[in-house]
């Protein structure tokens, strides 16, 4: 059986709050930083999920309302998309 | 204004900046890291982290040795929490023609007589081991099974954090935009939100932003940016695929240990920026070159692409050395090649700065070379 308490945030990584909580405690108040530590927004979502609600755990920790926080970055092609579909044109 | 002190100042995040200010504050130095923003933000973190030994000059085959000495135990070293995502997988160099080829014959000549265990492959080796390589065209390989892969953000992270648990500040979000110099001496830096800090020794390892540092206290440094792009699929099952570099057109691909691979290719027609915007152009030549040497990957979704400046030198070598100056050490210039020269780098960065001997004679990367029109030519250079 899982755990009861899994409570997970990041589901592209499968990172729970705790975790997310620990490194925020540690020192690393920023998006860009955790994403880094722990690939949360590194999956296929982007942070979809766990960007809003890792922003208000940063909030929390911090005191800076959640719109003084840099929210970190969306990379292209923002959603997948097949390698060979990108490869093609170029044929 | 109080003015604030330290024994060493390092100005920059990379992995140099992170790997020096660790050593400095594990010996007792007192040293205080600014970068102008997370740990690794600039070239260090966007790199491909390939980790090699197959150079072709004596000087930077005996510090890729020492790094892949450090690699295999260095996240037991730093104990951060952070999973450094060391792999030996393997690298290899693929030619395409006969002068590229003899090359790397050289390179693994000298790199056997330093007990580097690389070996040149014939194509229908290289078939037989890794069936799911179509190499058509290729001559031959050169391939050292115990290089690999890294994570460079981690890397980068453990080492700053690390380094605070020995004593050391790291002020992140903290950019320097000028050095002090008094009498041809150094003497601190000025951060952005006017802070004034002052110590006797100052190591510049900011990359690419390392020219127009130098230039406040007049040294002129041979550094340019050149922008380079990266992409990263969704993961798939996991089959240890080397990185493989591809010297017809300059493509590089390899797997990732959490099953994603990681596409890259050089383009002459990068622009020389710090920037770091992406490239529409980029994922369509990159992903059309990759997926003809492994078509496997035809289905693979692409999540991710970015970019990050190279640190260029004209010889693509970088310069460590003591410049004009007094007490201001330069280490940058990789070129490329820098990330896996973190613990090789911060090594000889501490032992300069401490006073002590380098472990490896630095002459090669002496700054003055360029003045002197003596380059410092490395034939396995990417």
């Amino acid at each position: 059986m899982t755990d009861k308490k899994a409570n997970v945030i990041c589901r592209c990584e499968e990172i729970e709050i705790d975790e997310i909580r620990k490194w925020i405690d540690a020192g690393y108040t920023n998006f860009e930083e955790l994403k880094r530590i722990l690939r949360v927004g590194m999956g296929p979502c982007q942070g979809r999920g766990c960007r809003d609600i890792i922003l208000r755990e940063i909030s929390k920790s911090t005191g800076k309302p959640v719109a003084e926080l840099l929210p970190g970055v969306i990379r292209p092609p923002v959603k997948p998309v097949k390698a060979k579909l990108l490869a093609e044109d170029n044929e | 204004m109080t003015i604030k002190t330290a024994d060493v100042i390092v100005v920059g995040g990379g992995v140099h900046g992170a790997s020096t200010t660790y050593e400095l504050a594990k010996a007792g130095v007192k040293v205080v890291l600014f970068e102008k923003e997370y740990l690794g933000s600039g070239g260090s973190g966007r790199s491909a982290a390939g980790l090699r030994q197959h150079f072709g000059t004596e000087t930077n085959l005996h510090m890729a040795k020492y790094n892949l000495q450090v690699f295999p135990t260095l996240e037991e070293e730093l104990d951060t929490g952070m999973s450094l995502e060391f792999t030996q997988w393997g690298y290899m160099w693929v030619a395409y023609a006969d002068s590229v080829l003899a090359q790397l014959q050289k390179n693994v000549d000298l790199q056997k007589s330093l007990d580097i265990p690389s070996v040149m492959m014939a194509p229908d080796e290289v078939k037989a081991r890794w069936p799911y390589l179509c190499m058509d065209g290729i001559i031959g390989v050169a391939f050292c099974g115990d290089d690999g892969h890294i994570n460079p953000q981690t890397l980068t992270l453990s080492y700053g954090h690390a380094a605070r648990r020995f004593g050391a500040t790291v002020k992140t979000y903290c950019p320097v935009v000028k050095l002090l110099a008094e009498n041809g001496k150094i003497k601190g830096v000025v951060t952005e939100d006017g802070e004034e800090w002052h110590a006797p020794k100052v190591l510049l390892s900011s990359g690419p932003w390392s020219t127009p540092l130098a230039a406040t206290v007049g040294v002129d440094l041979p550094v340019y940016p050149e922008r380079h792009n990266l992409l990263i699929t969704e993961p798939v099952e996991v089959f240890d695929c080397p990185m493989v570099l591809c010297l017809d057109d300059g493509a590089y691909f390899k797997q990732c240990p959490n099953g994603t691979f990681m596409f890259g290719r050089d383009d002459q027609d990068e622009p020389h920026t710090t920037e770091t915007t992406n490239s529409a152009k980029f994922l369509e030549g990159v992903t059309t070159s990759v997926l003809k040497r492994i078509p496997a990957l035809s289905g693979i979704r692409v999540v991710r692409q970015w970019s990050g400046p190279y640190d260029n030198t004209p010889d693509h070598n970088a310069i460590i050395d003591w410049t004009p100056v007094e007490g201001l050490l330069v280490n940058c210039g990789w070129s490329g090649h820098g990330l896996q020269f973190g613990p090789s780098g911060g090594r000889v960065c501490k032992e300069l700065l401490m006073g002590e001997k380098p472990f490896v004679d630095l002459y090669r990367f002496r700054l003055s070379r360029f003045a002197e029109n003596d380059l410092f030519f490395e034939p396995a250079f990417i």
